[in-house]
């Protein structure tokens, strides 16, 4: 990206001033080294939902932004409906509520260094994943619109998990407004047989170690301690979340006119969040985020059944459960005026501040955990939110390393089985169910995590906590 | 990932679309055209017809499980009537690829080419 377009505000802090019909300023939080390797479209795509209405204070790109559908990916924008502010499937994204969720082990390397390959196995077989994957569990219609209206407190009430897991979930395991009516047959018939699978492309479940403390009292609150081991799994709401995306994304495209809304690319497309269509979307969506909430809650219950047959000796509680494809409805201060808005994260996690109401009881004076995962080959990190956070992008964060290449470059540079070898010898066992997947996943088609979260870090988004490096890897 | 079908006329170049999508899924060559899955879409314009095109097929390729090679389409306005051979995924027998999630309205187009070729593309999300 050219860096004559931006103007430094604050430390990892860009400005694009308005011109043209953007409404508002765009802002991008990274180092000039990031911003210099960010593709041009993620300028225009900044830019361009800084045009559409009702939009506030600015249009935010996170450290990893990188091209997506319409809005960058690691973009963050909040809209107010009483200035005839929109909701955008495409702010949203497919996966909705594409999320990583992290459980303490309590366990280390020396417990687990005699059956790793055997827990490697076991999770590989015990839960379904890559393309075309079946779930154990199928629901009937009945049963897939009681989870949709009761997202990982369903899975809870029908044994998947215990009740202190829902603590640890963002809106506590269901959000209110969910309307599974609004939910496509076409998107509840993708789902009838994938619950509780992980699914394929950047998808993933890690056994990891904490490898590195930076944030010694945090990181005691979130029981984090160096050289223990965590689980973590990176997943979404399968086909049911990419059929409500792909479903109102067209008749938002068709629609947007009919309000007077001009639309700088297709995949921008919206309506106003009053309007009958943006009220159905919110629905359907709200619904999409119980099904990835319960998808992740099914998947732990998996994971504790694999570990008490592999070892029973591990206690897996949730450190927390993180959603990066979101439009959330919060309290924000706008110009010392408090505001509801409708805040669209896509690739771009939560990162709310310590003392605010929606967090966990027993984390309320530290702050959210934020979690950022990274590629099988190099790290993931655990943030919080810091006490600056809701001024910057209304308390959001990085989601991860964000891709540096495209999935067909990767494919053409890397082969499968080298990325394993050279995974192995590092003593990272990785089991993937495509070939081709894993070669597209390739650590190096990824920017430098590390990088990304210190850029977030230094810009105060969210604050370093601890590192966590891959041990087992079970690819989608 | 991109898909772009090229044939004589816009259904040919529906079809070839079509195929282009699937050879992200798994090796064509492998797959056997031995079962016909009937689908139907109406849009409001040419594009927006390719595009639910493709969703049908992923839709039907999710739902029954199965793999696509050979397909046909008639285009009458903005109606598509077509037909999709495949048979059960099998990954014994067909190599995974992607799993094609959607298709997109990026790099969305439905055009006649000066030397009378119809093209037919976007960009798919895997």
């Amino acid at each position: 990206m050219d860096m004559s377009l931006l103007a430094l505000r604050a430390e990892n802090e860009w400005v694009i001033t308005p011109r043209g019909k953007m409404r508002v300023p765009a802002v991008i939080y990274a180092t000039e080294s990031l911003i210099r390797e960010m593709d041009d479209k993620v300028y225009e795509q900044v830019t361009n939902v800084a045009t559409l209405p009702g939009i506030e204070r600015a249009s935010y790109a996170m450290p990893d932004a990188h091209w997506g559908y319409g809005f960058p990916i690691g973009g963050v924008a909040a809209f107010d409906p009483k200035r005839g502010g929109v909701i955008s499937a495409g702010g949203v994204g497919f996966d909705i509520s594409c999320g990583v969720r992290t459980l303490h082990t309590g366990l280390t390397p020396k417990d687990l260094h005699p059956v790793k390959e055997a827990l490697a196995d076991a999770l590989y077989s015990h839960i379904p994943a890559g393309v075309g994957s079946r779930g154990r569990i199928r629901l009937s219609r009945e049963e897939m619109n009681a989870m949709l209206e009761g997202g990982a407190r369903w899975a809870v009430e029908r044994g998947y998990g215990v009740p202190e897991d829902l603590e640890r979930i963002e809106e506590r395991g269901r959000i209110s407004g969910a309307r599974p009516e609004c939910v496509s047959d076409h998107a509840k018939k993708r789902q009838e047989e994938e619950m509780g699978t992980l699914g394929s492309g950047n998808h993933y479940l890690e056994v990891q170690l904490v490898d590195e403390v930076f944030d010694v009292e945090t990181a005691r609150r979130f029981e984090l301690e160096k050289g223990r081991l965590v689980v973590s799994v990176h997943c979404g709401s399968r086909g049911l979340g990419h059929q409500i995306g792909t479903d109102y994304l067209r008749k938002m495209v068709l629609a947007a006119a009919s309000f007077g809304i001009e639309l700088p690319d297709r995949e921008l497309g919206c309506v106003p969040i009053e309007s009958a269509l943006g009220q159905d979307y919110l629905g359907a969506m709200r619904a999409g985020i119980h099904c990835a909430l319960a998808n992740r809650q099914i998947i732990t219950h998996l994971v504790r059944q694999v570990f008490a047959e592999v070892l029973p000796a591990a206690r897996l509680s949730l450190l927390y459960d993180v959603s990066h494809n979101t439009c959330k409805e919060e309290e924000h201060l706008v110009d010392g005026e408090k505001k509801r808005l409708f805040v669209h994260r896509k690739g771009a996690t939560r990162a709310f501040p310590p003392g605010h109401a929606d967090l966990p009881e027993a984390l309320v004076d530290v702050g959210q955990p934020v979690l950022i995962g990274g590629t099988m080959g190099t790290a993931s990190y655990v943030l919080v939110g810091t006490r600056e956070s809701m001024d910057l992008a209304f308390g959001s964060a990085c989601h991860g390393a964000g891709r540096a290449m495209s999935r067909h470059a990767a494919l053409r540079r890397w082969r499968a089985r080298e990325v394993i070898d050279e995974l192995a010898g590092r003593g990272i066992l990785v089991r993937g169910h495509s070939f081709r997947d894993v070669a597209e996943e390739a650590p190096g088609a990824y920017k430098d995590v590390s990088t990304v979260v210190e850029a977030a870090d230094k810009a105060r988004l969210a604050s370093k906590v601890a590192k966590l490096v891959p041990v087992i890897c079970i690819k989608g | 990932m991109g898909v772009r079908g090229a044939g004589r006329s816009r259904a040919e170049a529906f079809e070839q679309g079509a195929k282009a999508l699937c050879a992200l899924t798994t090796d064509l060559d492998a797959v056997q055209p031995r079962e016909r899955v009937d689908v139907h879409c109406e849009a409001p314009d040419d594009d927006v017809l390719f595009v639910d095109w493709l969703n049908v097929i992923v839709f039907e390729m999710a739902c029954r499980h199965m793999v696509f090679s050979r397909f046909q389409v008639v285009v009458e306005g903005h109606r598509l009537s077509g037909c999709a051979w495949g048979e059960s995924a099998d990954p014994q027998k067909h190599p995974p690829g992607v799993e094609v999630k959607g298709a997109t309205f990026t790099e969305l187009a439905v055009r006649r080419e000066e030397d009378g070729t119809w093209i037919a593309q976007c960009i798919v999300d895997v």
